[in-house]
């Protein structure tokens, strides 16, 4: 019954129950001024209730003041099967055999009814169907883990999706495929770089920053990518694989504990802060673009060590902070803090007293800086001195929300404050670099001639 | 079907439409006039050849909402096009890019199709749902339009009876197309974005001249609101066609009303020109179950062929293909459109699907002009099986070019025996139309699930109600009954200059065929003069009315401000020559007498003519030449 007039609430509930007109039945709705022609769609919860929407026949959607409507007459009924045309994934044994795991995100999408947003699905069959050229390359078995927005990721997943792949590459795949929403993509690349160590195949995580539904989609390009590189690559690292250029014309496969999501829509949002990505995917071919990455073994010695402790959070510094945004988490029970200080990794002095509780409380306190390129150097300033008297531990150029899960990786490991800093501060995979090339930091600016040159000669 | 024969274009009548049930309407799109681009903040209206960057993309075909695929998207997915965009950073910005997702909509766009729905009488949409039709021809980087209806129904007067309108929308312009040739494709984004109105007509019209007629009267309507762009490129009509037992289709982007006659009968002529072929192919028993054909590769047996188009082909290592239509022998040239043959039918689908761009891209066997030697015929024909009742289609490129064109003669061929196949039709210079894509059906739209659906209160409505100019056939009575000249009274009906003529008018109390010379022909006179402009602000002309009106400029003082306001940007309504009353002409005139003296005059018969001069030099723009010229003659009467 529920379902019969699905979405539709007070006014409009009322009108479409006095003449039995349900969702999807084909009618002619009659105004005071016109009749409109077509079938009633479900209404979108977060939308007014004074409203009932038709699908026109020229594929147009309207809504209709209810209160208007004089007449509905009740011709047919249409329902709508959003779905993607399934055809069985071929097996091809001559090709490698390819873990897709499915944790949400736009990658493939259908719509919802209910939000009037889109929502995750896929099956081998349904990506088949929508992505035949995945067949050229491997065999795809899927599994879907979560069908959760990015933003909904967290601890358990991240645990879940560890233990998957370790599960995976047990099975002897040749890569595997994490399906992930884009915004928190690099929260969970750097945790899994963490959480599965000496992986011998490629973990390449993937989304789309334009879904689906959309003829534009990255998502079909960016899953050949990162098939690709989970088939055939010699990178056996956790890796995000998204767009190089906004062009349709390859990828970047970057590091999981160096990637950052830099703009809130852009396809080429993904950029490796600090260093260069580790190499550039085509339809065609792999081209790495440095060599010190781990290679693809035959065995299957993979490392997995799910710990986490939730208890971490990360302070965005500002000007005038009190210590009060110390002294709640401090009383809320956190175990550690990492600080995304300004500049080499600063804070104000008003903060000293907070930052003392927290040593005295033996919280993990960790600076990183907000500039998000460069490391963070405490010694130059006295600022830097007093605060590694108050306990806090740079982290060299760890990024902050990598310094955060690895806080929490660390946390959920030992209690022993001196262990927790030897983790912290032993690099896993990248996420604390020697040394920072001269090329790991590239800000065009446009405007300036030689600038736009460059730009005038490569695609966008 | 009835055995009528289409004649030549000026010899059609009336009669003959009816005969053969002709019915056609209309998609009018008009850019309206806004500042700004209908879903981002980028400035509407400016065009740039020059580009800063360029964006590749593919396209790739999506489901409806009711979870079916569009016909167009899959063709346009086989012919596997890569899409450029050059982008001007002052015209484009990361939404049109679609690397950004849609700003609210433009209000003052919504207003003004709010405006025009409502003088068609059309019910507006109480709220409006923004959809995205789907366009996999490239020529909107996201792939989709956004699109809206704003409302339904409605009606405009035409002779004697009432056109009915069937829906308006608001959507955003597409790119402009540079370059199509081969897999490449090329647009310039400077006018994607900008807020069209797309107005479409029931298919009420019964003949070519009353599509174009109808059309003048859509397009005068939404221009005497003064909100729309005029210009090339501002209002581009698609009209639809069928004839009885044909098939709705659409001919695409006619630039202008002048062609539609032409367009729409031969596109007519081709409808019914193809039931006939369905008839002849009935007649020797091809029907849609029965049509054969064979495809092979006949590269090797045409290596040695002296036939440039091939022999250039094979030179580059391409490849050639042949296929057999069974019993189809000489319907190749069967007539479709006039100098047009069903060949083209077949040629066209080829250079757009197979993406083989360079004519010719086929030739066959029913062809009389010389291609393959008639050996070489005779070997392909043999080698692949055709008999004397069949056609033989060659077609040559990429190999992959040529698998997807032979699958697509085979295709268009057998859709000979269903008639007329959905598609739509570009309009061809010559007045034929060709082959644009497959007709696009409802499957194509899908809800923006960027934007939420927007409410369109009562309030807004009235407001815009209360505010609705008069129908320009209103204007043209009431300036007919003033005395406006008659070739003032049409464009000044439909532009916008229409509401100063009326507060000129009404309010100011200048005589209406003064306001309509300057409003009218004042700026077509200052373009005669070589002054190069595009329009001449609305305060300008305000400001010389009212100041004529008070007395601080002479009639003749109009045109000479008007040429310092577009040619030197000066336009100072404090710094007018002040009018000279005609009473103190006789002491410009006195003034001058000692001028006229000095001079030796060649013939005293002109003193009158050049004493003339020398008064009106002194002068102009301040009073009535006639005037002065009476002043001269009296005075020199009088000092003779």
């Amino acid at each position: 019954m529920a379902d019969d007039y699905k979405g539709y609430k007070d006014e409009a509930l009322a009108v479409l129950m006095k003449y039995e007109a349900m969702v999807w039945c084909d009618v002619v709705v009659s105004t005071a001024q016109t009749n409109f022609i077509g079938i009633i769609l479900p209404r979108s919860e977060t939308s007014d209730h004074l409203h009932i929407v038709l699908k026109l026949r020229s594929g147009y959607n309207v809504g209709i003041l209810a209160d208007k409507v004089t007449d509905i007459k009740i011709e047919g009924r249409k329902e709508a099967i959003y779905k993607i045309p399934e055809k069985e994934f071929p097996y091809d044994p001559v090709k490698p055999n390819v873990k897709l795991l499915g944790t949400g995100g736009t990658i493939a999408s259908r719509l919802d009814y209910r939000t009037g947003a889109v929502i995750p699905a896929f099956t081998p069959g349904e990506l088949y169907g929508s992505v035949p050229e995945l067949a050229d390359i491997c065999n795809l078995d899927t599994e879907k883990l979560y069908g959760v927005f990015s933003e909904n990721m967290g601890p358990e997943q991240w645990k879940g999706t560890a233990l998957a792949i370790g599960k995976a590459i047990e099975s002897g795949v040749a890569g595997i495929v994490v399906g992930h929403g884009t915004d928190t993509m690099h929260h969970t690349a750097a945790i899994l770089s963490f959480m599965v160590q000496n992986s011998p195949v490629p973990i390449v995580m993937v989304g789309s920053q334009r879904s689906s539904d959309r003829p534009s989609s990255d998502a079909a390009l960016n899953l050949m990518y990162s098939v690709k590189t989970a088939a055939e690559s010699d990178i056996a690292e956790v890796l995000v694989c998204m767009f190089g250029p906004t062009s349709d014309e390859y990828g970047l496969l970057h590091r999981g504990t160096r990637v950052r999501k830099m703009h809130s829509s852009y396809r080429s949002t993904f950029r490796t802060i600090g260093d260069i990505p580790v190499a550039m995917v085509s339809r065609k071919e792999i081209t790495p673009l440095r060599q010190d990455y781990k290679r693809r073994r035959s065995d299957k010695n993979v490392i997995i060590n799910t710990a986490f402790e939730e208890k971490v959070g990360i302070v965005y510094y500002y000007p005038n902070m009190k210590p009060d945004v110390i002294d709640s988490l401090i009383d809320n029970g956190y175990r550690g803090i990492v600080i995304a200080g300004t500049g080499l990794g600063h804070v104000n002095k008003p903060l000293y007293p907070a930052l003392q509780r927290a040593k005295e409380k033996n919280i993990a306190v960790y600076m990183t800086v907000q500039t998000l390129w460069g490391y963070v150097q405490m010694y130059v300033y006295d600022t830097g001195r007093d605060m590694m008297e108050l306990g806090v531990v740079p982290t060299a150029n760890m990024l902050p929300e990598v310094a955060y899960v690895k806080l929490g990786w660390a946390l959920g490991q030992t209690d022993d404050m001196e262990e927790v800093k030897r983790i912290m501060l032993t690099p896993i995979n990248g996420e604390i670099t020697e040394r920072e090339p001269s090329n790991g930091y590239l800000i065009y600016q446009g405007g300036i001639p030689e600038v736009e040159e460059f730009i005038s000669k490569h695609r966008k | 079907m009835n055995d009528f024969v289409f004649k030549p274009f000026d010899e059609m009548t009336d009669d003959d439409y009816q005969q053969v049930g002709f019915m056609s309407g209309l998609e009018i799109h008009q850019q309206l006039l806004t500042e700004k681009k209908l879903f981002c903040r980028c400035p509407a209206g400016m065009y740039n050849q020059k580009f800063d960057a360029e964006i590749l993309r593919h396209m790739r075909p999506t489901l409806s909402e009711l979870g079916e695929y569009d016909g167009t998207a899959l063709m346009e997915f086989k012919t596997k096009k890569d899409i450029i965009y050059h982008i001007n950073r002052d015209t484009v910005c990361t939404y049109e890019m679609d690397d950004t997702p849609p700003f609210e909509i433009n209000e003052q766009a919504l207003d003004i199709a709010l405006e025009i729905a409502l003088l068609y009488q059309s019910a507006t949409t109480d709220e409006i749902h923004i959809a995205r039709k789907q366009y996999l021809d490239g020529s909107i980087p996201t792939g989709f339009q956004r699109t809206a209806i704003v409302s339904i129904g409605g009606k405009i007067p035409y002779k004697d009876r009432m056109i009915d309108i069937i829906q308006l929308s608001i959507e955003e312009d597409s790119c402009r197309e540079v370059s199509d040739v081969g897999h490449r494709r090329v647009y310039i984004a400077d006018r994607l974005g900008m807020p069209l109105l797309e107005t479409v007509t029931a298919p009420d019209m019964k003949t070519p001249v009353e599509v174009a007629e109808v059309g003048k009267i859509l397009s005068n309507i939404v221009k005497s609101t003064g909100k729309v762009r005029t210009g090339a490129g501002a209002a581009r009509e698609d009209v639809n066609v069928s004839v009885t037992g044909g098939t709705r289709i659409e001919i695409k982007g006619v630039p202008s009303l002048k062609r539609i006659p032409l367009l729409t009968y031969n596109e007519a002529m081709r409808q019914w020109n193809l039931l006939r072929l369905r008839e002849e192919l009935k007649k020797r028993e091809i029907t849609t179950e029965i049509f054969r054909s064979k495809s092979d590769h006949v590269t090797r047996l045409l290596r040695k062929t002296t036939y440039t188009p091939i022999a250039a082909a094979l030179q580059e290592e391409k490849v050639v293909g042949s296929v057999i239509l069974r019993g189809f022998k000489g319907l190749l040239n069967w007539q479709t459109q006039t100098e047009t043959y069903f060949s083209k039918e077949i040629s066209d689908r080829v250079r757009v699907v197979a993406c083989l761009t360079t004519l010719p891209n086929i030739i066959h066997s029913d062809s009389t002009s010389e291609t393959i030697s008639i050996a070489e015929w005779q070997k392909v024909k043999k080698a692949i099986g055709a008999t004397d009742k069949d056609t033989v289609v060659i077609v040559w490129g990429n190999s992959m070019d040529v698998d997807t064109a032979m699958k697509e003669i085979a295709i268009r061929a057998k859709e000979a025996t269903l008639g007329v196949p959905s598609e739509t039709r570009q309009a061809l210079k010559d007045g034929t139309t060709g082959f644009e894509r497959i007709l696009p059906g409802p499957e194509r739209m899908y809800p923006d699930t960027d934007l939420p659906p927007k409410r369109i209160p009562d309030e807004r409505i009235a407001k815009i109600k209360s505010q609705l100019p008069e129908y320009y056939w209103e204007r043209v009575k009431w300036y007919k009954k003033l005395g406006v000249p008659q070739d003032c009274i049409e464009p000044l009906a439909i532009s916008k200059l229409a509401l100063l003529f009326k507060k000129a008018v009404k309010e100011f109390g200048v005589n209406p065929k003064l306001v309509a010379v300057v409003l009218i022909q004042l700026p077509k006179r200052l373009k005669k003069m070589q002054v190069e402009f595009e329009s001449i602000e609305e305060n300008v002309f305000e400001g010389l009315l009212r100041a004529y009106k008070e007395g601080l400029v002479a009639k003749e003082g109009i045109l000479p401000a008007l040429y310092d306001a577009v040619k030197y940007g000066v336009f100072d309504l404090d710094n007018l020559p002040p009018p000279i009353e005609d009473k103190d002409i006789k002491g410009f005139v006195e003034n001058s007498l000692t001028e006229i003296r000095v001079k030796t005059l060649r013939d005293e018969d002109n003193f009158e003519a050049v004493y003339k001069g020398i008064v009106m030099n002194k002068v102009r723009g301040r009073i009535d030449g006639t005037v002065v010229s009476k002043a001269v003659i009296k005075y020199v009467k009088e000092i003779k």
